[in-house]
């Protein structure tokens, strides 16, 4: 018996009816999606994402060209409207900076005396590659960017990224050709930092807006209005010192930062190819004496008195 | 005698996928990170303007499982949570199906009203679920910033719905 001849054959579903049964299962399908997953985790469905970055970078790249083509010419324009106060603002920032530029040399001479004096190992330079932006999502749920290297140019999950101003965040998923850039506003981000005049150490959360958050600040009265924030290298994901921003307070009274890389457009970053400190020494150099000049120093010659607690002749 | 009535067929083509590809190529020029006078684009979430329209024109299929593939693709492009934005436009569309019949030859003002309250709840739901997988609420200014733009681009989801509303005389 055909199918049509059967009790069936009169049968039939309204259309809303299978509709609402098609949204019923996709959503159950989002639901299964949204549980099976922890955001951050570099491990947790890093495929799907990687080729997702794969092929957004690439169509966000051809797209981004006419549109970075209007965005140059509104910058020419606004370039010739405000030349005038533009370059005074410059020559009063280059008076400045002269003679903070004088107090540096004098400060780098007396540094690199100090450390032949003391023997200090400085970390050593961390490599770096240069990267174009892509795209960006600068939403409350997401704050990230696509950047045009990847692990063919040897960048990998954590790497920090910077700009010619300060900290921008961390590589959080990568492929051959486009990484992912989980900038520090984001609401998933945390990075512990320490408050330059104190050496206060604090938690930098971001929580979707432009400025983060300061939390877990350890101390009283440790922070300050205007006190510069950097990285504290604590945990060893991140270099110590890298500039991050001043301390500002929010409308809602909370400790936030104004991040210096907001100072200019992060067109173009640098990702520091910095994953932990245990890279950046040999064991050799490592287990070397803490003291360079423990190596040259003579040998302690042998007590000649009787010793303190000792039996005596 | 009676003349032939012309029945204009309007497919899945016309106002499912065409829509569904210029939501996706505008929120990709969205992203662009481009400041124009010293202010970064806007970043509206355009495909709940289909979440919002698509039920209203009539039910189908194909529509839920189009919302979903965009909501991926938000999800993908934005490093949001993977089904985030699939569970939010299929709820605002489960919302409208369910309204559909209160709503549809309703005037304009009153579907922005409706538009304005499925996209606050879409808003809301979305807020939650990032303020649980992350263990942070978002910053409610960055979330008005996101919350204006898209109650702005409202007349799409009009035009899309004058558009095809009735377009199938088979469904009058």
């Amino acid at each position: 018996m055909a199918f049509r001849d059967g009790p069936f054959e009169n049968l039939k579903v309204p259309l809303i009816w299978t509709a609402g049964l098609t949204v019923l299962a996709v959503l159950a399908v989002s639901v299964f999606l949204l549980l099976s997953q922890r955001r951050g985790d570099p491990d947790s469905q890093n495929a799907i994402r990687g080729a997702g970055d794969q092929v957004s970078g690439g169509v966000g790249g051809v797209l981004a060209a006419p549109v970075r083509w209007v965005g140059a010419a509104s910058d020419y324009v606004g370039d010739y409207f405000f030349a005038v106060s533009e370059n005074r603002r410059l020559k009063e920032q280059v008076a400045e900076l002269q003679a903070v530029a004088d107090a540096n040399i004098a400060l780098q001479n007396i540094n690199t005396r100090y450390e032949a004096m003391l023997g200090i190992r400085v970390e050593p330079d961390v490599e770096m590659a240069t990267a174009r932006s892509i795209s960006e999502s600068r939403g409350p749920f997401a704050r990230s960017r696509l950047i045009d290297v990847g692990t063919g140019q040897g960048v990998r999950i954590g790497n920090p990224v910077i700009n010619e101003h300060g900290l921008v965040g961390r590589v959080v998923g990568t492929s051959s050709r486009v990484s992912r850039v989980l900038l520090v506003t984001d609401v998933s981000s945390r990075i512990p930092v320490l408050i330059d005049r104190t050496d206060a150490r604090a938690m930098l959360t971001g929580d979707g807006s432009g400025n983060p958050r300061l939390e877990y600040v350890r101390g009283t009265d440790s922070v300050e209005v205007g006190d510069r924030v950097l990285t504290s290298g604590d945990g060893g994901g991140i270099p110590r010192g890298v500039p991050i921003g001043v301390v500002a307070r929010g409308i809602d009274g909370s400790w936030r930062v104004k991040l210096f890389s907001d100072r200019g457009a992060i067109d173009f970053v640098k990702v520091l190819k910095f994953e932990d400190f245990g890279q950046l020494v040999d064991p050799e150099t490592l287990n070397a004496p803490p003291l360079a000049a423990l190596g040259t120093a003579a040998a302690p010659a042998p007590a000649t008195g009787p010793q303190p607690g000792g039996a005596g002749e | 005698m009676r003349r032939p009535v012309a029945v204009r067929v309007v497919g899945p083509l016309q106002w499912i996928i065409y829509p569904a590809l210029l939501a996706v190529l505008a929120t990709l020029i969205l992203a662009t990170p481009v400041t124009l006078f010293g202010l970064s684009l806007p970043e509206p979430v355009i495909p709940l303007v289909l979440a919002f329209a698509w039920p209203l024109i009539r039910p189908s299929i194909s529509a839920p499982l189009m919302l979903f593939v965009l909501g991926l693709f938000l999800d993908l492009l934005w490093y949001a949570p993977l089904g985030l934005w699939g569970l939010v436009l299929l709820c605002v569309y489960a919302a409208i199906l369910v309204s559909r019949n209160f709503l549809m030859g309703q005037e304009t003002r009153v579907l922005f009203v409706w538009y304005t309250v499925a996209a606050l709840g879409a808003f809301f739901l979305a807020y939650v679920i990032v303020t649980i997988v992350a263990g942070r609420a978002p910053s409610l200014l960055a979330l008005l910033g996101q919350i204006v733009p898209t109650l702005l681009i409202f007349p799409l989801a009009d035009r899309l719905i004058q558009r095809f509303d009735d377009g199938d005389v088979r469904f009058r």
